[in-house]
């Protein structure tokens, strides 16, 4: 058990103490059976995606028939700074033609 | 005790000792994903137990107050967990056979067929994640590759009994779903660069003699961990 393992990548500098089993992070997306979208649920290890998708099933959806599950290897995400956070959202907010809210809106129209 | 005489006892008996021997994980298997996938098949099968023993007889009577000899299990059930790869080959044995005599009983039109019908769904996953494991760690590194091939001979000699007929399933085609088992587990080691084991499906001595009764060694300290409580507080409820 104690049989060294070839690590794949290199661990940044502080991050000393990696999991001694090196799984990847997944992230783990859910649809409930009568969901519109699928929505993150959380995060898992697993050694690859089958596991993952496995290993999702166990923890995020007591296996509940009819959900979809998508993983995705956190390393795929890029997510927006918060540094950046005025400069990506702000400047919308005193511009009221920006905004589409002097439509009416027909009835029977959903999802709007 | 009124023990009904029903195929459901020998089968609920598999599911109980089984679910038993993968509760023993708790706490202690490899990684934490996996701990919850461990647990979760154990709780499958407790759910099985309790539902085939409770045609059978009142189940905690059935579970906690019946002596070794009167244990139906199969002796592969009650095998001790050794390392995970033992654990998975017992499961991989296992849960493909249960999968065929659950998928032949659910169509079928026996007092059986319900929960058979149920549980196959749940059985499906359970050698899913055997067979997962199995490839992994076949082809895996050498030491694993090494810890898995040595599972599936150890236990090998348990995989006979299996296909001996279960008092009141004569009419299971037995030789089929043995020639279905064979194919299935083959077609599993050689994607995992396993090779099937050799030698007879039953040991020479006792193995293979859970139905009748006559179990290993390692089930009676088994049974007195499981029983410890009840046996000391008779009658006690919880």
């Amino acid at each position: 058990m104690t049989t060294p393992r070839p690590t794949e990548g290199t661990a940044t500098a502080g991050e000393t103490t990696a999991r001694p089993t090196d799984w990847p992070l997944w992230e783990v997306f859910v649809r409930s059976r009568r969901g519109l979208s699928h929505t993150h649920a959380g995060s898992l290890h697993a050694p690859d995606a089958e596991m993952a998708l496995r290993n999702a099933r166990d923890l995020y959806t007591r296996r509940s028939e009819g959900v979809s599950i998508w993983v995705m290897p956190s390393t795929q995400v890029t997510a927006s700074s918060p540094d950046e956070k005025d400069s990506f959202f702000e400047p919308a907010g005193d511009k009221p033609y920006r905004h589409p809210t002097f439509y009416e809106i027909p009835d029977g129209v959903h999802h709007l | 005790m009124n023990v009904t005489a029903t195929p459901a006892l020998p089968l609920g008996d598999d599911a109980l000792i089984l679910s038993h021997r993968l509760g023993e994980w708790a706490g202690h298997a490899p990684v934490l994903e996996e701990e919850v996938a461990l647990a979760n098949i154990a709780l499958d099968l407790l759910g099985q137990a309790r539902v085939l023993l409770s045609l059978a007889g009142d189940e905690d009577e059935l579970a906690y107050l019946r002596e070794e000899r009167q244990f139906r299990n199969l002796q592969l059930v009650e095998q001790p967990n050794g390392d995970f790869a033992h654990t998975i080959a017992r499961q991989l044995y296992f849960s493909t056979y249960q999968e065929l005599l659950f998928e032949h009983l659910a169509a079928g039109e026996s007092e059986l067929a319900p929960l058979a019908g149920k549980a196959v769904k749940e059985v499906a996953y359970h050698r899913d994640h055997a067979e997962q494991w199995t490839i992994r760690l076949g082809d895996g590194t050498d030491e694993s590759h090494t810890r898995m091939q040595r599972a599936l001979d150890t236990l090998w000699g348990f995989t006979g009994e299996m296909f001996e007929p279960v008092d009141g399933l004569e009419a299971v085609p037995w030789a089929t779903l043995h020639d279905a088992w064979t194919t299935r587990v083959a077609a599993i080691l050689g994607q995992a660069t396993l090779t099937v084991p050799e030698g007879p499906q039953r040991g020479a001595w006792t193995a293979g003699a859970g139905r009748q009764g006559i179990h290993t060694e390692p089930f009676g300290r088994l049974l007195a961990e499981m029983q410890h409580l009840h046996r000391s507080h008779p009658g006690a409820t919880w």
